[in-house]
């Protein structure tokens, strides 16, 4: 049978705030277990919560760039369980009336198609602690509970794990560019869980989904979601989809690549959502909402932008809006005077395929001004695209100037008139006969004195040069 | 008894008398258990050195152990003080020793203190009301100047009835609850219990004011009530006159005496009626509850008070909430957590929020015609330790206290006589959001024409 996969994803975003949601203790990250808590986050008795107004314009700017409905008027709820790493026995969250409502996130295909990916809601809610466990003794660490998050439900409208890869990554660079998430998945700062479910094709009723969870990397996103829809598959081929295929929570093993049932996750959770009494409906000032909804340029109209002004290609200009630090990487070397063509591939293509062992866009030795100035030798003939390479990959070892570096090298081009004529005259006169064969007509010979040339020089001098001249020497 | 107006004019040397004094007097009337520290002979908890004021159990001062009268929290030391204290504290004050209330509020008769009974010391048979029961018979026993209470469904009110003394409601919002241990949020608020009227209202304005820690303190300045306060304004008085027919006949009986004196006084009585009071009982126990529910979730044995010894977490959440919970708040978490669970939700909680705005509507409707209102507090004097087996029938004594809560308002009880036992009978005006200052006004009026 063929089946049709629907994906539905659940991201949770910190919000990069200084404090937390609702009291002022730090949000940084990897301190001592329980020094950035207080009172309010604490759960201690008598203290109350008090909302922090920047993660209401963070989410307002969120709402804001995917085109979404901000509600003026939201409420808090309060969401009640029973955890060792939750303080006050629930979690203050949105349930009827979130903060953002109905948005949408377009996803490009390497073809150039491109897909709307339906966002029902973005919600506030607050973080919880973390428990940590040794041996039989269990620990419990309140600092990253209270930090805001931007809880980003989608719409089931992913059809295979390459498109719900790609709806993330869009995602991830929306909120990077707009500033207001780390989102590293790595810190937990930008977390998914994926609903997944199959149903034959061509059928529209949405089938029972399982959660998968602890997905931290784009890799075993796409790795889980591929595993869960052949497990759910092959449930339906062996007649045992009813038995096997259950609404529930399944955890993915990175190491074995596979789901499993959360065992001893209660049963239906039933958590009593109503309103908390303790904070007053969030109702977003007009003067907030007209600030807030003055955004960033983001990576879609960047793109287009990069496309319609500098000329490159849609592609291109993809891959340099994936990231809002790839972006601002050309972007820089564009101020700096660099050609935009030249600039894409040194980017993509040299520099990126330079960046190993750890190394990224941000902290890469050779910087936007450093790597301008090399397409720039470039590009006015100092050096010849081939030496450029030579040059880069001497850059990434040393901390020098792309002019010092060309020097050292010696691998600046010929372009003195003098120095390429006397080569000019040198060749002519050792080939003879072959001048004669060229002025009778035998017009292809023209490569083999360019090629005697550049032998001659040793490759430094200037092509174009040796074209010019020698056309003026022959043709005289 | 000095009262609180005249203690503030007391030399610094004086003040340090005084607490020596009462140290003295609460030893001697260790039997009455108004304090935590009378019931577990324990020196009475100190703080600063200014004028001592009684605090209940519920609100936290630091280095104190503040239990809200629970087993759960036995060893509890409050790390903060609640913003009420820390506005005692600059205004000359100072919190002294923790008042016996009900455990987490929840009751109307101190008696589900986990440290035991306190009596009424007007008849030590009888119950000093509730929660803040252990405040009020520390005022009325002559072992506090003043004291603060919470209101919840009228927490404040009638232990002040039942125990002679005056005790006063705030609006909502008009008092910080930051350091209040929640019972129910939407509906609690601090307040003084006093030995007169003037001094409720002084204690009343250093605890009063918009506070940015608490969401739902009214952001509007505080004008003080105390310094303008005029018994010889003429007001229209509204008595809801169904109310009175549901009191017990001696009740009734002094409260139609305090009607003549008002009017007496000059002031214009109206009769207007109100609904049946069960729908109050019953939108209040549908939202306090289901706001406790979750309230008490963060007693779970994980971070502070009592934790079960127990092998596995679900085990440890159950035990210590087991042992560390009396019946009564068992019974009004249990009450809670199905009135908020799925299927119910909308049949009990959403109702009794339009039950909440119906009962609101209905203070406001007599509010166009009146400055005030005024009712009884219970509709009987204090009862007997142990003669209400039913829980229903101990949430019955709230019946004139809790719609001021659910509509937000100010009310005031105050002394308006004894029956032929000797106990005393509160008369409650109540005023529109706010509008403290008729509050205090009418009830200065009210006891200085009884006095
Ligand atoms: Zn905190």
């Amino acid at each position: 049978m063929q089946f049709e996969v629907v994906i539905g994803l659940e991201v949770h975003a910190q919000l990069n705030t200084k404090t937390k949601i609702f009291c002022s203790c730090p949000t940084s990250f990897g301190h001592e277990p329980n020094t950035n808590v207080c009172s309010v986050c604490l759960g201690l008795p008598g203290a109350l919560p008090v909302l922090n107004k920047e993660t209401v314009k963070k989410s307002i700017a969120f709402g804001t760039a995917i085109n979404a409905k901000v509600n003026k008027k939201s409420i808090f709820n309060r969401k009640n369980y029973f955890y060792p790493d939750l303080p006050k026995g629930y979690q203050i969250s949105q349930f009827e009336i979130p903060i953002v409502e109905g948005g949408e996130i377009y996803i490009d295909f390497e073809d150039g198609s491109k897909k709307r990916i339906g966002v029902t809601r973005a919600h506030l809610e607050e973080d919880a602690g973390k428990n940590i466990h040794h041996g039989s003794v269990s620990y419990v660490d309140l600092n990253r509970a209270g930090t805001p998050l931007l809880e980003i439900v989608s719409e089931p409208d992913m059809r295979s794990s390459e498109e719900a890869v790609l709806y993330l990554k869009k995602l991830h660079a929306i909120l990077r560019y707009l500033d207001i998430s780390d989102a590293n998945m790595q810190e937990g700062s930008f977390r998914c869980d994926a609903n997944v479910s199959i149903r034959p094709k061509g059928e529209t009723k949405l089938y029972t989904r399982a959660e998968i969870k602890n997905l931290n990397s784009f890799k075993f996103i796409q790795k889980a979601i591929d595993y869960e829809v052949e497990r759910q598959s092959n449930a339906w081929e062996d007649g045992v989809y009813e038995r096997d295929v259950v609404q529930e929570t399944r955890l993915y093993d990175t190491e074995k690549n596979e789901t499993r049932s959360m065992r001893g996750k209660e049963d239906s959770a039933e958590y009593r959502y109503f309103p908390d009494p303790d904070l007053l409906p969030v109702v977003i000032p007009d003067d907030m909402m007209s600030e807030c909804t003055k955004i960033p340029e983001l990576p879609d109209q960047k793109r287009d932008r990069f496309v319609s002004e500098h000329g490159i290609k849609e592609y291109d200009a993809n891959v340099i809006t994936s990231s809002v630090e790839m972006a601002r990487f050309y972007e820089a070397m564009i101020s700096a005077g660099a050609g935009a063509k030249m600039s894409v591939t040194w980017l993509t293509v040299e520099l990126q395929g330079r960046l190993v062992n750890g190394t990224n866009i941000v902290t890469s030795p050779v910087d936007a001004i450093k790597l301008a100035s090399l397409v720039k030798r470039i590009e006015d003939g100092t050096i010849s695209g081939k030496a450029g390479k030579d040059v880069l990959d001497y850059l990434m070892q040393n901390s020098i100037d792309v002019d010092e570096a060309i020097e050292k090298l010696g691998l600046k081009q010929v372009s003195d008139d003098g120095a390429i004529c006397a080569i000019i005259d040198e060749v002519i006169g050792a080939h003879g006969n072959k001048v004669v064969e060229y002025n009778a007509g035998k017009v292809q010979l023209f490569g083999f004195f360019v090629g005697q040339v550049m032998k001659q020089s040793k490759g430094s001098a200037n092509p174009n040069k040796v074209n010019d001249l020698l056309k003026q020497k022959l043709d005289s | 008894m000095i009262t609180l107006k005249e203690a503030l004019k007391l030399p610094k040397e004086e003040i340090s008398n005084l607490r020596a004094d009462l140290k003295r007097v609460i030893q001697e009337k260790k039997n009455i258990g108004a304090y935590v520290e009378q019931l577990t002979c324990k020196p009475i908890s100190e703080y600063g050195e200014g004028i001592p004021v009684a605090i209940k159990d519920n609100i936290q001062v630091t280095g104190w152990e503040v239990t809200s009268g629970s087993n759960i929290l036995q060893g509890y030391i409050a790390p903060y003080n609640a913003t009420v204290i820390d506005n005692i504290l600059k205004n000359g004050l100072a919190p002294f020793g923790r008042t016996n209330m009900d455990e987490f509020a929840m009751g109307s008769s101190t008696e589900s203190s986990f440290y035991g009974k306190t009596l009424n010391p007007h008849n030590l048979k009888c119950v000093p009301g509730g929660s803040s029961g252990g405040s009020a018979a520390a005022v009325a026993g002559g072992m506090a100047i003043a004291a603060l209470g919470s209101d919840t469904g009228g927490s404040i009110r009638q232990p002040a009835a039942f125990c002679g003394c005056v005790g006063m409601k705030p609006t909502y919002g008009k008092v910080s609850r930051y350091g209040l241990g929640a019972y129910s949020s939407s509906l609690d608020q601090i307040g003084p219990i006093t030995q007169n009227v003037e001094d409720a209202a002084i204690l009343y304005d250093i605890i009063a004011g918009h506070e940015c820690r608490d969401s739902t303190s009214a952001n509007i300045v505080h004008v003080k009530v105390g310094e303008s306060l005029n018994p010889d304004r003429k007001m229209t008085i509204a008595v809801i006159e169904n109310y009175l027919e549901d009191a017990s006949l001696e009740v009734k009986a002094k409260m139609i005496d305090a009607i003549k004196v008002l009017e007496k006084e000059g002031h214009k009585i109206i009769y207007r009626n109100f609904i049946n009071s069960k729908y109050d009982i019953a939108t209040y126990y549908v939202i306090a509850t289901a706001e406790a529910s979750a309230n008490l979730s963060r007693y779970d044995g994980v971070r502070y008070g009592n934790r079960a010894p127990s092998d596995n977490l679900k085990e440890m959440f159950r035990k210590s909430r087991s042992d560390g919970f009396g019946e009564e708040v068992k019974r009004r978490i249990l009450l809670g957590t199905f009135v908020l669970s799925s299927g119910y939700y909308d049949a009990y909680y959403i109702k009794a929020q339009k039950a909440r705005h119906f009962i609101k509507a209905q203070y406001e409707e007599i509010f166009k015609e009146a400055e005030l209102i005024f009712m009884p507090v219970t509709p009987t004097t204090a009862f007997e330790f142990g003669s209400k087996s039913d829980p229903l029938e101990m949430y019955l004594s709230d019946i004139y206290t809790i719609s001021l809560n659910l509509a937000g308002l100010p009310g005031i009880s105050v002394p308006i006589g004894k029956d032929s036992k000797g106990l005393p009978i509160g008369g409650q005006l109540i005023s529109k959001a706010y509008a403290e200052q008729d509050l205090f006004d009418g009830a200065m009026s009210l006891e200085r024409a009884l006095r």
